[in-house]
């Protein structure tokens, strides 16, 4: 196959365009592990390839103060925070999906309101709230106040999902004089697990790199989250900021999330743009 | 065969089982959603404290609009609506949302054109670009800061040895080039969100249109404005005000790269900083009251003016 030697700049600009697109994506991350495994002074010295591979920076973090302790923090709230989620939005989305009422779109639409809701608008009130059950300074505090974005979210994507199953299946169980209980346990369940683990995991991102919440209602080091352990990480003395220790953390907490996005890419890309797209 | 009063029972019994399977998550949203938004307003409306939180009075708009008289005659004014540090925060908060999301839009559909053409590596390409999106907002900011250091860091290093820059410039503290810092690692971190719901939209559109306007030979620059762009709007226009929502809020990215700088601070860091830091928790309400009106208003007035089709219903 020949080509004009237009075509050849047309064919060599997207590609170039492509590697630009690439590299802006991945450098900062590819960076921070270059960072990670300097030790000592040599990460004062800029260097674009890796000429160091000392895992010092590792064993600080792992050893020091209690970043063990927030990572196992952070998978026990959002791992709690998103079972909560699934379970109250598996049955709400069957209703919302398949059921006519009156008022459903409204609901729908309110639901979606609180997913876009400024959370600063709710902090106070959240704040009073934790307060009076006695949970500020404990994981239950997150698990409460992440159910603000989570539930609204699976609730959404999961009504979505369920929207687009066949109603032939549902009619047969109808038939058969099977409860809505039942259609939701036997018929639905077992169609909707991809649909679930997609949503479990995008609401466990959500939870994993949530803040505000984290950083307000925790006041002992023990109890953060790894958002807020690795925002609030300080060296010896207040100038000196820890940089390697800090893209260590870093690191250690983003390869399990980058590992998971690879594998479930495709369903996390549908998982994104459902109901999204759909208007 | 099929008993007609049957079928209306059927439908009573599949509706009264909806309302219970709403209700726990009703409740739920209500307990962390509309009951806390609630009282957030209701201590505006009060001089309630950090300290003593049930010892608050009410005091009306005061934490809004305050006008006093003193002795000697003369008016002062107090409160948030006359407060200079409120104003710079929305001011810094609508430049920061209009220009990102911008950028985030252009950047996101072109990225979507790109995947949305057929190339070798292309799924390589798609998992490249989720990368940013994965890796927490915390995460990416310190990333970001220690690549925009003002000694050590790479980008100074690659804008010197390039030769754009004579000496590196502090990016993140200095007043001139804070916003700057914040803009570039929020539409590095959110672009591919946009990408994705630009594809996703683009994939929509059917082949043979492009077939079509290829054979009767339009420019591909027309196909871009007449085609292309008109058919991708309605999801455009749905990614664009999920985008400017998150934007109109943002926290955290914001409070980690650049604490405490007043070029950047937002709507929502100088809310927080007065509820929980100053202990002027009433007047933080009052601030964070603000910022639900304004998105409120402009979600109504985008829904409104744009016609965009939230709920997805009717449209299967």
């Amino acid at each position: 196959m020949t080509r004009t030697p237009w075509e050849w700049t047309k064919l060599i600009g997207f590609y170039a365009l492509v590697v630009v697109i690439v590299v802006i994506s991945i450098f900062p991350f590819y960076y921070a592990i270059l960072t990670s495994f300097k030790s000592g002074t040599a990460i004062f010295e800029i260097n674009y390839f890796p000429v160091d591979f000392s895992v010092q920076n590792y064993i600080t973090v792992m050893t020091g103060r209690n970043f063990v302790r927030s990572v196992i923090n952070s998978v026990y709230i959002s791992g709690f925070t998103v079972l909560l989620a699934l379970f109250l939005a598996v049955t709400a989305s069957y209703a919302l999906s398949r059921v006519r009422f009156r008022g459903r779109s409204l609901l729908l639409i309110t639901i979606l309101g609180v997913s876009m809701f400024p959370q600063i608008a709710v902090l106070a009130g959240l704040f009073e709230l934790i307060r009076f059950l006695g949970i500020y300074n404990t994981p239950w505090a997150m698990v409460l106040s992440y159910t603000i974005f989570t539930l609204p979210f699976t609730v959404w994507v999961l009504t979505t999902f369920m929207r687009d199953l066949p109603i032939e299946i549902e009619e047969a169980a109808i038939i058969d004089g099977a409860t809505p209980w039942n259609i939701i346990t036997k018929v639905f369940m077992p169609l909707l697990w991809p649909a679930l683990v997609t949503t479990g995991l995008l609401a466990f991102i959500g939870a994993w790199n949530e803040f505000l919440f984290a950083l307000t209602f925790t006041i002992s080091e023990t109890q953060r989250t790894v958002p807020v352990a690795i925002a609030l990480l300080s060296g010896a003395s207040e100038q000196e900021i820890p940089w390697g220790p800090i893209m260590a953390a870093s690191v250690i907490v983003t390869v399990p999330l980058v590992i998971l996005v690879l594998i479930f890419q495709r369903k996390i890309v549908a998982g994104l743009t459902a109901g999204g797209v759909k208007g | 065969m099929f008993d007609f009063s049957k079928e209306l029972d059927l439908e009573a019994q599949r509706r009264r089982a909806a309302f219970y399977f709403l209700a726990p998550m009703i409740i739920a949203l209500f307990c962390v959603a509309a009951w806390p938004l609630l009282r957030t307003i209701y201590f505006s409306f009060t001089d309630t404290s950090l300290t003593n939180l049930y010892g608050g009075e009410w005091i009306g708009f005061d934490n809004y609009l305050q006008r006093r008289e003193l002795s000697s005659g003369r008016v002062i004014w107090r409160g948030t609506l006359v407060d200079p540090a409120w104003w710079n925060a929305v001011w810094n908060t609508v430049r920061f949302s209009v220009i990102s999301v911008f950028f985030e839009t252009v950047f996101g559909l072109g990225i979507a054109l790109v995947l949305n053409a057929e190339f070798r590596g292309r799924g390589w390409v798609r998992a490249a670009i989720l990368i940013p999106w994965a890796i927490p907002t915390i995460v990416s900011a310190k990333m970001w800061a220690w690549m925009l250091n003002d000694q050590f860091g790479i980008i100074n290093d690659i804008l010197v040895r390039i030769g754009i820059l004579e000496r590196g410039i502090a990016w993140t503290a200095s007043i001139d080039t804070a916003m700057t810092a914040v803009l570039i690692v929020d539409i590095w971190k959110t672009t591919p969100f946009m990408a994705l719901l630009c594809l996703a939209g683009l994939q929509m559109i059917p082949r043979d249109i492009y077939e079509a306007a290829k054979i009767d030979g339009v420019h591909p620059l027309k196909v871009f404005w007449k085609i292309t762009l008109p058919l991708v709007r309605p999801a455009l226009m749905v990614a664009v005000i999920f985008r400017m929502l998150d934007a109109l809020r943002i926290f955290d990215l914001i409070y980690v790269l650049t604490p405490n700088s007043k070029a950047t601070k937002t709507m929502s860091v100088i809310s927080r900083e007065n509820l929980i830091d100053f202990d002027k928790f009433a007047y933080g309400s009052a601030q964070s009251t603000l910022l639900f009106a304004i998105i409120a208003i402009f979600v109504s007035l985008y829904i409104w003016l744009g016609k965009v089709n939230l709920s997805g219903e009717g449209n299967q």
